[in-house]
């Protein structure tokens, strides 16, 4: 171990790789624990369901199973695409607007009773969206916003803010006192400051909450299973439970949608892993 | 810092100053105001409210009159199926301590440094965490699957013994969902070790190695108190996330056979909206946050109470 980090800038020998033979076999095992559920969903949805039951590991005899050009050439996948794209696109823009704007006067502004309101938003990530749904659905119900998109949104924006707040409050203060003198010397409005200086500068801090909601967003189910009875409404996770509920008993189909439901998701994780993983850990140990 | 430079002038501009103070009460209405009321109307208004739904028989549709007290509390309390949907959410909690955590641990440090070829398994292990719930819960459906199943065609083609039907079996449903809820997570807390590991420079451990100490006392000695302070968040993440569990649950068992992988918030839901006993689910709401509540507020008095000393998160 010790020689291979000194020789870290040449590539590993034969022997050095012979040495890490027991960390491939058992990472390799686990990777293959990750992979083989993915895998035989991804091949299964090219199957009959004859061939999926008789043989749920091999190849499928062809490529060009009917499963995933039907559920392409429908009308209900690619609506439901939509509204999850749709919900998710409103969500983390609010949530970036809203949640910057008050941690700019948590982080920049001093006045009585800052620290009070700020930890009265902080006590927020206490609540966790499921102990609070059964009230939350009448306060939906009570607004009109059953059925509705806006529903999922504003909730969703809600139970994210103090986790988002309490995270950029941390990073507007690292942005120095001085730059804001000069913005404010140079007739720069208070909001001029907020807008044109620091949120272009803290563009990491915003990846990291946008990307974080995002994943959320997407994958939220429990709002959705609540609020949404109408079903050209659905959100992809209520698509997939209602395909499975519906062609429970096909299941080369029902492999078939979950695949392509895993697809975006998957094509986001390659292209944001980076951020993904900054945003996770920094929730992680501030929130 | 406006004002402190402004009331040294105080004399000679005092009309200005008074509009610039109300100029700056206006900016923070105006910047506060949005996440207030989003965050006050969706977030604190139905906590409050649940508690007062909590206090009443209410079928969630006519008017609020009929009190009852504390009623709803004692009768989740005394309802087997509410305990026993608690002793599985704290079995789960335990399980992933004791399983999940450390299996997460090990493989954070197989490929945390030096392995070439560690970033590709790296993303193959987080991978299933950006999936959804649902999808892993369909897709492990089929894995579980009594007939023509993955584990089950492996089993009987490998000659490994009985198939079950894992979802199924109340003595097995449990621990079925638990394994698919350590496939989508390990991942998760495996990249925050990895991030914990990547904080502790190699020198250490060099040193160490160099007077002497074997891998395994590096490890224990070194290494591991390091990484306490993650240890200890995922530790805390992982009982909350134990708590509430919802989603899997719902899509794989709908926490059943015969309440085998019931938990708080199934049961929750089935009362409040399938039963139609709104004030009866709130109750068993107020119980559940008040669990994750005093559990968070305790664990972060007493055992984060160093890790957050420096970030100022307790002030």
């Amino acid at each position: 171990m010790l020689k291979s980090q000194s020789l870290a800038t040449r590539l590993p020998t034969t022997k050095q790789l012979l040495g890490y033979m027991p960390r491939y076999i058992i990472s390799g095992v686990v990777a293959l624990v990750v992979l083989i559920p993915l895998v035989t969903a991804v091949l299964g949805g090219f199957k009959t369901s004859g061939e999926l039951q008789n043989d749920p590991f091999g190849l499928p005899k062809s490529f060009a199973g009917p499963n995933y050009t039907s559920i392409l050439t429908g009308k209900t996948f690619w609506g439901q695409i939509l509204n999850s794209t749709i919900v998710m696109v409103a969500t983390v823009t609010l949530i970036i607007l809203i949640s910057s704007m008050a941690a700019f006067i948590f982080a920049r502004l001093t006045f009585p009773g800052r620290e009070i309101i700020f930890n009265f938003f902080v006590l927020g990530t206490l609540f966790p969206l499921t102990v609070a749904v059964l009230p939350l659905y009448i306060t939906l119900r009570q607004s009109n916003l059953l059925d509705n998109l806006l529903g999922i949104i504003l909730p969703q924006v809600a139970f994210s803010l103090p986790v988002a707040i309490f995270i950029l409050r941390g990073f507007f203060r690292t942005i120095p006192v001085e730059l804001e003198d000069a913005a404010y010397i140079d007739g720069c409005t208070t909001f001029g400051f907020f807008w044109r200086i620091l949120l272009p500068l803290s563009r990491p801090a915003l990846a990291t909450i946008g990307v974080l909601n995002l994943v959320g967003s997407w994958n939220n189910f429990l709002l959705p299973l609540l609020v949404l009875n109408k079903e050209d409404l659905w959100t992809l996770p209520m698509g997939v439970m209602q395909y499975q509920g519906q062609y429970g008993s096909d299941w080369a189909a029902v492999m078939a949608f979950v695949t392509l439901s895993m697809v975006p998701a998957i094509i986001f994780y390659f292209l944001a892993e980076r951020q993904l993983v900054a945003g996770l850990t920094a929730g992680a140990v501030k929130g | 810092m406006q004002l402190s430079s402004e009331t040294k002038i105080k004399s000679v501009a005092q009309p200005a100053q008074r509009r610039r103070k109300y100029a700056k009460l206006l900016t923070i209405l105006l910047f506060l105001a949005p996440a207030a009321v989003i965050y006050i109307y969706f977030v604190i208004f139905p906590v409050v409210q649940s508690i007062y739904y909590s206090l009443y028989k209410w079928n969630g549709l006519g008017p609020i009159t009929n009190f009852i007290g504390l009623d709803n509390y004692t009768k989740a309390l005394g309802d087997k199926t509410f305990t026993t949907a608690l002793s599985h959410n704290l079995l789960i909690a335990v399980l992933s301590i004791f399983i999940q955590l450390p299996l997460s641990l090990m493989l954070a440090l197989l490929v945390a440094r030096h392995m070439p070829g560690r970033s590709i398994f790296r993303m193959i292990f987080f991978l299933p965490y950006v999936l959804s719930d649902v999808t892993t819960g369909v897709i492990w459906s089929f894995v579980y699957k009594p007939e023509g199943g993955l584990i089950n065609s492996a089993i009987s083609s490998l000659n490994l013994g009985e198939p079950q039907a894992w979802l199924g079996n109340t003595d097995l449903a449990l621990f079925a969902v638990f394994v698919v809820m350590c496939w989508k997570y390990f991942g998760f807390h495996l990249i925050l070790y990895v991030a914990g590991l990547q904080q502790i420079p190699a020198d250490l451990e060099e040193a160490a190695k160099i007077d002497g100490a074997s891998t395994l006392q590096v490890l224990r000695h070194i290494t591991i108190p390091l990484l306490g302070s993650t240890i200890r968040i995922s530790i805390f993440l992982s009982i909350l996330g134990s708590l509430q569990y919802f989603d899997l649950i719902w899509v794989m068992t709908n926490g059943g056979p015969v309440g085998a992988s019931e938990t708080m918030a199934t049961y929750m839901i089935k009362n409040g909206f399938q039963r139609f006993q709104l004030g009866y689910g709130s109750a068993v709401g107020v119980i559940l946050f008040s669990l994750c509540f005093i559990f968070s507020i305790a664990y972060q008095r007493v055992v984060l109470r160093r890790d957050l000393a420096g970030s100022g998160a307790l002030t």
